[in-house]
C-alpha cells in the first residue's frame, strides 16, 4: 500500500513535468523513518496552484532515508498555518513535525509569495506554556521559473531545523549522457539532484568521461577524447570558457579537484603505467605522487585535504589505498569483497564510500573507517561511479535499470532507494556538486 | 565470404567485357572499313585483371590482416592463442612498411568502473604493442589511445556484450 502510494506520487511527478528527462522512482520505501507530514501548501490565488510544493518537499526529505512523509489520505484536516492545528490529532497518529504553507500571487506578475511553517507535534501536544511549536517561519516573493528550486530550499531548511545536519536537495548533480541516436553522442549535463532542470554543459563526436566539480560549484574538471585522445580540461559553467589541463601521451584521466581549488589530483600513464598525479592548476606544475608497476587510479582527496584515496592493484586485486600527502606513507584500507574500486571518503571523513565485488556483482558498500565494517547499499549488480551528497545523507551512482545505464539514489543508510532513468539515450559518471548556496 | 564472391565475380566478368569490346568492333562493318582506308590495323586497350587492394593484401600477409579486433577474457590482458595469427599478419606488414603507422585501441566491458577500465583498456593495447614490437615493429610506429568502457561495440550489458567488447583493435 505505502509503496504503491509512493509509485503514484512518482508518476504524478512525471506527468506534470513531461519536459524533465529524468524522473525519480522509488524502488524501496521506509517504514522506519521518522513520520512527517508535509501538508499540500494552500494556493490562495485564482486558476491551478503554480508547483506542487508538498511533493517536492516530501519526494527530497523521503530520499535522505530519514524521513517518512504520511500519505495526504491519513490526513484527517488540511490546515495551511500555525494558528489553527490540532496537535493532538498529529501525535495520535505518529507525527513527529508538520510542514505546512501558503502561496499567493506577488504584485508583480509572474511572481508569488510563499510563507511556511515547520511545526513540532511534541511540543504542541504539550501546550506548555512559553514554549511554542513553530520550529521556523518564513515568507519569500520567487518567480514561477524558481518555484522548484525554492522547494528544495524549504526542505533544506526543515531538514537542517529536524536533523542539526545542512540540506543538500539545492544541489546539482553532473552526468555523462550517451545519445546514440544524436549527431554528437557524448554528452556532459547537469540537473538538479533529483534529475529536473537538465541543461547541456558540452556535446562531443568523442567520448566524455569522469567529471568532478571545483568546491566553488563554478567549474567542472573533465576527460575528453575530443582529439581521439584523453585529455583534461576544465570548464567555467558561467562562462563556457574550457582550458586544457593535461594532454601526455596515453592516459590522462580521473580528475579530481582538491578541496582548496588550487589543484588536481589525476591518473597519467605517460610514464608506463597508470599513476596519481597532483597537478596545481595555476602554475601547471606536476607533481607524482605513486611510483610502482601495476595500476594505480581514481584519486579523491579526502576533506581534509591532507591525503589521497586511490585504488591500487598493488596487492593483486584492486583495492582502495591511502596516501598521506606529507610523509608519502600509504595504508590499505579495504580487505573485503573480492575487490575494491572508485572510493571517496564522506565528508564527516568518518566513512569510506566504495564499488565494491561480491560474486561477480559490483554493489555500493560503506566502510566504517573505525570498525572496518562493510555494509552492502545496493542490491543490484553493475552499480558504479557512487558520488556523495556534500552533506553526506545521499549517494548518486550508475547502474543498469531496464536494460539502460541511469542514475540512482540510495540513502547513506541505504533504507531509501530511486531509480532516476534517462528519457533519451544512457546516463552515467554522476558528479554530486558541492553547495552552491 | 562477400569479398571473395565479389573478386571471383570480377575475375570471370572482367574476360568477357574485353571480348565485349573486341567484337563491337568488328560488328560494325562501316566503321571497320573506314579504319581500314586510314591505317592497315587497329588497336584496342584490354584493362589489366586488377585484384582489389585487400586482396593484394590477403596475397601477401594472409586473410589474417583483415581482422583488426583482437578480443581478451574477463579481467585479462594477455593475447589468446587464436589470435596470434592477426598480429603476426600486422607485424609483417609494419615491418615490411616502416612509415607505416598503427593506432592500438584498448577497450574494456562496462564491469568495473569507468576509471579502471581506461587503464584495463590500455594495459590491453599495451600488451599488443608489445607483441608487435617483439616481432620486430618500431615502437615510434605504434600509438595507444585507451577508450575503456566509453566505445562498445555491442550496446547491450551481459555477457555476449561484455565478450564482443573486451577488445584491442587496430587502426592505421
Amino acid at each position: 500500500m505505502f509503496l504503491r502510494l509512493l509509485l503514484s506520487i512518482s508518476f504524478l511527478m512525471a506527468s506534470a513535468q513531461a519536459s524533465a528527462r529524468l524522473e525519480i522512482l522509488i524502488t524501496e520505501g521506509i517504514n522506519s523513518a521518522r513520520s512527517i507530514a508535509i501538508i499540500p501548501f494552500k494556493w490562495l490565488g485564482a486558476g491551478t496552484k503554480p508547483e506542487n510544493f508538498a511533493t517536492i518537499i516530501g519526494n527530497d526529505l523521503r530520499s535522505s532515508g530519514q524521513f517518512s512523509p504520511i500519505s495526504i489520505d491519513k490526513m484527517a484536516k488540511t490546515p495551511s498555518n500555525s494558528q489553527n492545528v490540532d496537535y493532538a490529532l498529529w501525535h495520535k497518529i505518529g507525527v513527529e513535525a508538520i510542514v505546512m504553507g501558503e502561496v499567493k500571487p506577488a504584485s508583480k506578475a509572474g511572481e508569488y509569495t510563499i510563507t511556511y511553517e515547520l511545526l513540532d507535534v511534541v511540543t504542541g501536544n504539550m501546550g506548555m506554556p512559553g514554549y511554542s511549536p513553530v520550529l521556523d517561519k518564513r515568507s519569500s516573493t520567487v518567480k514561477t521559473e524558481k518555484l522548484r528550486q525554492f522547494s528544495h530550499r524549504i526542505s533544506d531548511v526543515v531538514y537542517e531545523k529536524l536533523t542539526g545536519v545542512r540540506g543538500a536537495f539545492l544541489t546539482r548533480i553532473a552526468y555523462i549522457a550517451v545519445d546514440r541516436s544524436s549527431s554528437y553522442p557524448y554528452q556532459l549535463r547537469i540537473s538538479d539532484y533529483d534529475g529536473f532542470g537538465e541543461k547541456l554543459v558540452l556535446r562531443s563526436k568523442q567520448p566524455i568521461m569522469s567529471p568532478s566539480w571545483s568546491p566553488d560549484g563554478r567549474q567542472l574538471a573533465y576527460v575528453s577524447f575530443e582529439k581521439k585522445r584523453s585529455q583534461v580540461y576544465i570548464q567555467n559553467l558561467y562562462t563556457q570558457k574550457r582550458e586544457l589541463m593535461t594532454s601526455f601521451p596515453k592516459i590522462n584521466g580521473a580528475p579530481n579537484w582538491s578541496p582548496d581549488g588550487e589543484k588536481l589530483a589525476l591518473v597519467l600513464s605517460k610514464d608506463g603505467q597508470p599513476e596519481i598525479y597532483i597537478l596545481n592548476i595555476k602554475s601547471k606544475a606536476l607533481q607524482r605522487i605513486t611510483r610502482n608497476r601495476v595500476i594505480d587510479t581514481e584519486p579523491s582527496w579526502t576533506p581534509d585535504g591532507k591525503s589521497l584515496i586511490f585504488t591500487s592493484e598493488r596487492g593483486g586485486r584492486p583495492q582502495i589505498y591511502q596516501i598521506d600527502l606529507t610523509s608519502y606513507k600509504t595504508k590499505r584500507l579495504t580487505w573485503e569483497g573480492e575487490l575494491n574500486l572508485g572510493g571517496t571518503i564522506t565528508p564527516d571523513g568518518d566513512s569510506l564510500v566504495v564499488v565494491s565485488r561480491h560474486n561477480g556483482n559490483y554493489k555500493i558498500s560503506v566502510q566504517d573507517l573505525d570498525s572496518g565494517d562493510l555494509r552492502t547499499l545496493t542490491k543490484t549488480k553493475l552499480d558504479e561511479s557512487p558520488s556523495i551528497a556534500p552533506n553526506g545523507s545521499m549517494i548518486m551512482y550508475s547502474t543498469v535499470y531496464q536494460g539502460k545505464k541511469g542514475l540512482a539514489l540510495v540513502s547513506m543508510d541505504g533504507r531509501f532507494k530511486a531509480n532516476i532513468p534517462a528519457k533519451n539515450g544512457e546516463v552515467k559518471s554522476p558528479a554530486w556538486s558541492p553547495f552552491l548556496n | 565470404m562477400n569479398l571473395s564472391m565479389i573478386s571471383k565475380s570480377l575475375l570471370i566478368a572482367l574476360p568477357m567485357l574485353a571480348l565485349g569490346a573486341c567484337s563491337s568492333v568488328s560488328d560494325s562493318d562501316s566503321d571497320a572499313m573506314s579504319a581500314e582506308t586510314n591505317a592497315a590495323v587497329q588497336t584496342n586497350v584490354i584493362e589489366a585483371l586488377e585484384l582489389t587492394p585487400e586482396e593484394i593484401l590477403v596475397q601477401q600477409y594472409t586473410a589474417a590482416i583483415l581482422e583488426t579486433t583482437i578480443n581478451f577474457e574477463f579481467d585479462q590482458s594477455s593475447i589468446a592463442p587464436r589470435f596470434t595469427i592477426i598480429l603476426d599478419a600486422h607485424a609483417k606488414l609494419l615491418v615490411d612498411n616502416p612509415d607505416k603507422l598503427l593506432v592500438i585501441e584498448g577497450h574494456a566491458d562496462e564491469q568495473g568502473t569507468p576509471e579502471y577500465n581506461i587503464a584495463l583498456g590500455e594495459r590491453r593495447a599495451n600488451s599488443v604493442a608489445t607483441y608487435l614490437e617483439n616481432m620486430g615493429v618500431a615502437t615510434n610506429q605504434l600509438t595507444i589511445v585507451s577508450y575503456g568502457e566509453e566505445k562498445p561495440v555491442n550496446f547491450g550489458h551481459g555477457l555476449a556484450a561484455n565478450a564482443e567488447n573486451r577488445r584491442a583493435e587496430l587502426a592505421y
